[in-house]
C-alpha cells in the first residue's frame, strides 16, 4: 500500500546553519531541516519475509500511517534491510523530498546501524530515523492476538512517527587520539600487551609496583603441559621490554589516580626510590654480602632469606639492586647507623637521600592487567595453613622444585606427598565459588614431576572435579596417571598434624569408592586458587571499572568484547580479568593490545552524539545534575555574570540522568528530550497530539 | 492505544520504559524466543532508566495509564555505572506521593530485566497487566491539571 501526497515545495534548505556549535557534523548533514516548513515523513513497514507479516496485517498498517499528520508516504515491503529495501528508501528520499524515516521492522539492535547509513548515504542527517520494532515486539509474543497485533503495530509505529517529527539532526566531536598506551603491570600480560603495541610503533609507559617486572610466571618451575623452564622462556620477554625503544619501564611505581577520557588520560604515577643509583649500579652484589638484615625472600615465598640490600632474583628486570626501607637499619633508624652498604660498593651507588618521584603522563589508551593473588590459604581453617610446618601452598612448591638449582629453597619433602585441590576456589565458605582454571593442571604437573624426580615417592591428588579441558591437557593428565600418581576423588575436611613427628594426617571419603581413607604425607601442597589482585580493587576504583560478582574486573561483553570495558579506551588483559593460564592470558594481552591500535590508528574518534544539552536561561545552578554525573561530565561555571551548568561532551556518555533529575527541565538528553518522551507517551496513550491539536 | 478491540473492551493500558542496554534487550529476547505475554503494554526506550524522570510517569497516568512499569537493569549493572540506583530512590519517593493523588502504588512497578532474562520480563510484564486489571481504570482523586503543574 502506498499513498503518496502531493509534493510540497521544498522544505528542505541546501544550507548547514551558521551557529553551530559543533566542530564537525557526522556525515550527512548537508541539509538541515528548516523547522519553518512542514515535514516529510516517510514510513515503512516491513514483512520480515513472514516473521512479521504473518501476524501483522503490513499492508493495514502501512494504509494507517500514510493517514497520519506530516505522513508524504507509507509503504509496505518484503524486506527493507535487503539493498532493494534500502534502495526504496534512497529513491523516495530523493524523490518526495523526506526528511524523517520511521522504519517498522525488527528491534533497532539489528538494523538501526544500517538504516542510519542509508540516510547518510541519501544525504540526511542519520538522526532523523526511528525504528518501530513490530517484530520482536508484536508478531512474535502476540501471535496468539493477530487482530490486536496488528493494532498495536501500528501503535508503535505512530509512537515512532511521533518521536521522529521531533527528531534533531545530531553531531558530534571529533576528539583526536595519539599512539601512548599505558600499560599497568608487568607480568606476562602486561609484558606481552607492551612489546606488541612498542612493536607497533606505539609509545607504550609501562608501570609495575614490583621493583622487577615479570609477575606471577617468573616464580613457577614449568608451564603445563609443555614442561617448558618457566624462566627460560619468559627472560627474553622481559629482557625485550627496556630493550624496546618505543617502551618506557617504571618499576617500583604504582598509578595513584588517572582522569580524563580516551584520547586524553592524565595518569599520575609515583615511583618509590631504590635508594641505588641504578645507572651506576652494576649488580657485582659485594652490598649484598656486607648487609647485616635478613628478612624472608618474597620471591621465594618466604622458604629463603634475603638481605635488605637485594636483587629480586636472577633474572629480574632491571637487574639492579634496590634496598628495602623498611628493613634497612639506616633508613629505619637514620643518623649515621649501619650504612655498610655504602661504604663497600666500588661505584658508589648507595644513595640514602633518594626521594619519590612523581610523573605526570599523558596517555591516549590504557590496558589494565594487574594480575591475581594467590588465595590465602590460612582462611580455610581446617587445613593449618600457616600453622603446620609441613602444608604449603603451590606456589611453594613451584619455588621448591624450581629448575634454578642452586637458588631455589632447599627443603625435605619426603616420600608421601599430598595435593589438596580447589582450595579458596569452588568453595562458597571462603566465598569464591567459581573454578580458578589452573590448579588442577598445575596439580598435575607438580605431582608428576615429583614422582617421576624420584619414582619411590608416593604422590596422591584429591580433587573434587579434575578439569583439563585445554590443548594438550587431557594427554597431560593420562601422562600423569601412567607415571603412577594417584588421584582420589574426594575433598579432605580436616588436617591433623602429628605433634611429634610433624606428618601430616588426611581423612578423607573417596567418592567414587566410598571408602572413607585415612592415610599419613609428610607434605601437603594447598593447591591454592586466584583470587583478584590487591592492585585490581584500586585500579578499579582509580579508572571506575566495573568489577564481575567475583571481583575480577568485568569485560564489555563476554562473548564479542572479551577484552574491552565499558570505559572507552580501557582494555584488560590477563587474570585481571578472571582466572587463566599463561597462553590464554597472553592471547588476551594481544588482543587488547590489538584492541588499543584498532581505536588508535583512526586518529580521531567521534564522540557520543547523545549527549546532554543545557538551556542557560533555564538552569538555576542547583547543582544536581553536578551530583547525579556518573562520569564528571558536568560543572557549574561562571557564564555572563550567571552561573550555570556546562557539559563537556567528550566526557558525557548520554545517560540522560542529568536530564531525569534536573527540577527545571535545563538539563535535557539528546534525541531524549522530554518534549520526545511526551510525544512517544501520548501516542502510546492515544492522546491525539498532531501538531496544533494538543490541549 | 485502542480499547475497543476484539478482546473486550477497558483492556489495560500500561507504558514500560526500559533501558536500552538491558531490559530493552531483554524483551527482544522475550520476543526472539517467542513467549506469548498479554499485548496491552507499549514500551518506550530510554538509554538508561536514570532518565526517566517523575514527570513523565505523572504524565502517563494523567494521559490515561492504568499502569507504568520502570524496567531496568540489575543492581550493579548499569550501563552507566549506577543509573538504577538512582532510579530505584526516585521511584520509592514517588511510590509515596502516589497515594496522595489517589493513584494506587501499585500501579507503579519497577524492576530489573537483564538482557537474557526474556522469561522474566514476560512474567514481569503479565504480573503487571494481571495486577492492574484488577484495579480496572485509573480514577483520580486529584484533577489532571494539579497532577501536571
Ligand atoms: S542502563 Fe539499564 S538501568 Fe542504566
Amino acid at each position: 500500500m502506498t499513498r503518496i501526497r502531493p509534493n510540497y515545495e521544498d522544505r528542505v534548505s541546501a544550507e548547514k546553519p551558521e551557529e553551530t556549535i559543533y566542530e564537525r557534523w557526522v556525515g550527512g548533514l548537508l541539509r538541515y531541516i528548516d523547522e519553518e516548513k512542514n515535514m516529510r515523513i516517510g514510513v515503512y513497514v516491513c514483512h520480515c519475509g513472514g516473521n512479521i507479516s504473518e501476524v501483522v496485517d503490513v499492508k493495514k498498517v502501512a494504509a494507517l500511517m500514510g493517514e497520519q499528520a506530516d505522513v508524504t508516504l507509507a509503504r509496505d515491503y518484503e524486506h527493507m534491510c535487503s539493498e532493494a529495501g534500502q534502495k526504496i528508501v534512497l529513491d523516495d528520499i530523493a524523490e518526495h523530498n523526506l526528511d524523517r524515516i520511521v522504519i517498522a521492522a525488527c528491534s533497532p539492535q539489528f538494523h538501526e546501524k544500517t538504516f542510519r547509513a542509508t540516510l547518510v548515504k541519501a544525504g540526511l542527517n542519520p538522526y532523523m530515523l526511528e525504528i518501530a520494532n513490530i517484530r520482536e515486539q508484536c508478531s512474535w509474543p502476540h501471535f496468539d492476538y493477530p487482530d490486536y497485533a496488528t493494532l498495536k503495530a501500528k501503535d508503535l509505529t505512530n509512537i515512532a512517527v511521533a518521536k521522529v517529527r521531533l527528531d534533531e539532526p545530531l553531531g558530534s566531536k571529533a576528539i583526536p587520539i595519539g599512539k601512548r598506551v599505558l600499560v599497568i603491570g608487568g607480568g606476562i600480560a602486561g609484558i606481552q600487551a607492551s612489546l606488541d603495541l612498542g612493536d607497533a610503533g606505539f609509545q607504550v609507559y609501562l608501570v609495575e609496583k614490583e621493583p622487577s617486572i615479570g609477575g606471577k610466571m617468573a616464580q613457577l618451575s614449568r608451564t603445563f603441559p609443555t614442561e617448558d623452564c618457566s624462566a627460560c622462556i619468559l627472560s627474553p620477554k622481559m629482557a625485550d621490554v627496556p630493550a624496546n625503544s618505543n617502551i618506557t619501564m617504571l618499576t617500583n611505581s604504582e598509578v595513584v589516580s588517572i582522569n580524563g577520557y580516551v584520547g586524553n588520560f592524565e595518569a599520575t604515577i609515583h615511583e618509590k626510590p631504590r635508594y641505588v643509583d641504578v645507572d651506576k649500579c652494576v649488580t657485582c652484589r659485594v652490598c649484598e654480602e656486607k648487609c647485616p638484615v635478613k628478612v624472608p625472600d618474597e620471591f621465594q615465598e618466604g622458604m629463603k632469606n634475603r638481605k635488605a640490600i637485594y636483587v629480586p632474583f636472577d633474572f629480574a628486570v632491571p637487574y639492579r639492586h634496590l634496598i628495602d626501607e623498611s628493613v634497612c637499619l639506616r633508613l629505619t633508624k637514620g643518623g649515621e647507623v649501619c650504612g655498610l652498604c655504602q661504604k663497600v660498593c666500588p661505584h658508589d651507588a648507595v644513595d640514602f637521600n633518594q626521594q619519590p618521584r612523581t610523573h605526570e603522563i599523558v596517555v591516549d589508551t590504557i590496558i589494565v592487567a594487574t594480575g591475581y593473588d594467590v588465595f590465602d590459604a590460612r582462611l580455610k581453617k581446617a587445613y593449618g595453613f600457616g600453622k603446620y610446618e609441613n602444608v604449603i601452598n603451590g606456589l611453594q612448591m613451584e619455588r621448591i622444585i624450581s629448575c634454578d638449582a642452586e637458588g631455589k629453597p632447599l627443603r625435605d619433602i619426603g616420600k608421601r606427598i599430598a595435593f589438596i585441590q580447589c582450595v579458596g576456589s569452588r568453595d562458597e565458605q571462603v566465598g569464591n565459588e567459581y573454578c580458578s582454571r589452573i590448579c588442577c593442571m598445575y596439580a598435575t604437573k607438580l605431582s608428576q614431576l615429583l614422582k617421576r624426580a624420584d619414582p619411590s615417592r608416593e604422590v596422591y591428588v584429591f580433587y573434587t572435579d579434575l578439569r583439563s579441558f585445554g590443548k594438550g591437557f587431557e594427554e597431560y593428565y593420562k601422562r600423569a596417571q601412567d607415571t603412577g600418581v594417584k588421584f582420589v576423588r574426594g575433598r579432605p575436611a580436616e588436617l591433623t598434624e602429628d605433634r611429634k613427628t610433624k606428618k601430616i594426617t588426611i581423612k578423607v571419603e573417596d567418592t567414587l569408592s566410598r571408602q572413607m581413607l585415612e592415610s599419613e604425607f609428610d607434605l601437603v601442597v594447598l593447591s591454592t586458587g586466584m583470587v583478584p589482585s590487591q592492585g585490581t580493587e584500586s585500579i578499579s576504583k582509580i579508572l571506575r571499572l566495573n568489577k564481575s560478582p567475583d571481583g575480577f574486573l568485568r569485560e564489555a561483553h563476554p562473548k564479542f568484547k572479551p577484552v574491552d570495558t565499558l570505559q572507552e579506551g580501557v582494555f584488560v588483559a590477563g587474570t585481571v580479568q578472571g582466572p587463566k593460564d599463561i597462553p590464554d592470558t597472553v592471547a588476551q594481552a594481544s588482543a587488547a593490545a590489538s584492541r588499543a591500535i584498532r581505536l588508535m590508528n583512526q586518529g580521531e574518534l567521534e564522540a557520543e552524539p547523545i549527549t546532554a544539552q543545557i538551556n542557560e536561561d533555564l538552569c538555576g545552578a542547583c547543582g544536581t545534575c553536578v551530583s547525579v554525573c556518573p562520569y564528571d561530565a558536568l560543572k557549574l561555571v561562571e557564564k555572563e555574570e550567571k552561573k550555570v551548568a556546562e557539559c563537556n561532551e567528550v566526557l558525557c556518555k548520554g545517560c540522560g540522568s542529568c536530564a531525569g533529575a534536573c527540577p527545571t527541565g535545563a538539563a535535557q538528553q539528546k534525541h531524549f528530550k522530554t518534549t520526545m518522551i511526551r510525544a512517544m507517551l501520548d501516542a502510546a496513550l492515544g492522546v491525539d497530539a498532531t501538531p496544533g491539536k494538543e490541549a | 492505544m485502542n480499547n475497543d478491540d476484539n478482546y473486550g473492551n477497558n483492556v489495560p493500558q500500561i507504558v514500560a520504559f526500559c533501558c536500552n542496554w538491558c531490559s530493552y534487550a531483554g524483551a527482544d529476547a522475550a520476543g526472539t524466543s517467542r513467549l506469548q505475554t498479554k499485548p496491552h503494554f507499549r514500551i518506550i526506550r530510554t538509554m538508561c532508566s536514570s532518565r526517566v524522570e517523575p514527570d513523565l510517569i505523572m504524565e502517563a497516568f494523567r494521559k490515561g495509564a492504568w499502569g507504568v512499569l520502570i524496567l531496568g537493569c540489575h543492581p550493579g549493572d548499569c550501563h552507566y555505572k549506577n543509573g538504577n540506583y538512582k532510579t530505584d530512590r526516585r521511584i520509592r519517593l514517588l511510590r509515596k506521593t502516589l497515594a496522595q493523588f489517589g493513584i494506587e502504588p501499585e500501579r507503579l512497578r519497577l524492576d530489573w530485566v537483564s538482557a537474557s532474562e526474556g522469561a522474566r520480563f514476560t512474567r514481569i510484564v503479565d504480573e503487571t497487566i494481571e495486577a492492574v486489571q484488577k484495579l480496572g481504570p485509573l480514577n483520580l482523586a486529584v484533577p489532571c491539571e494539579v497532577i501536571h503543574e
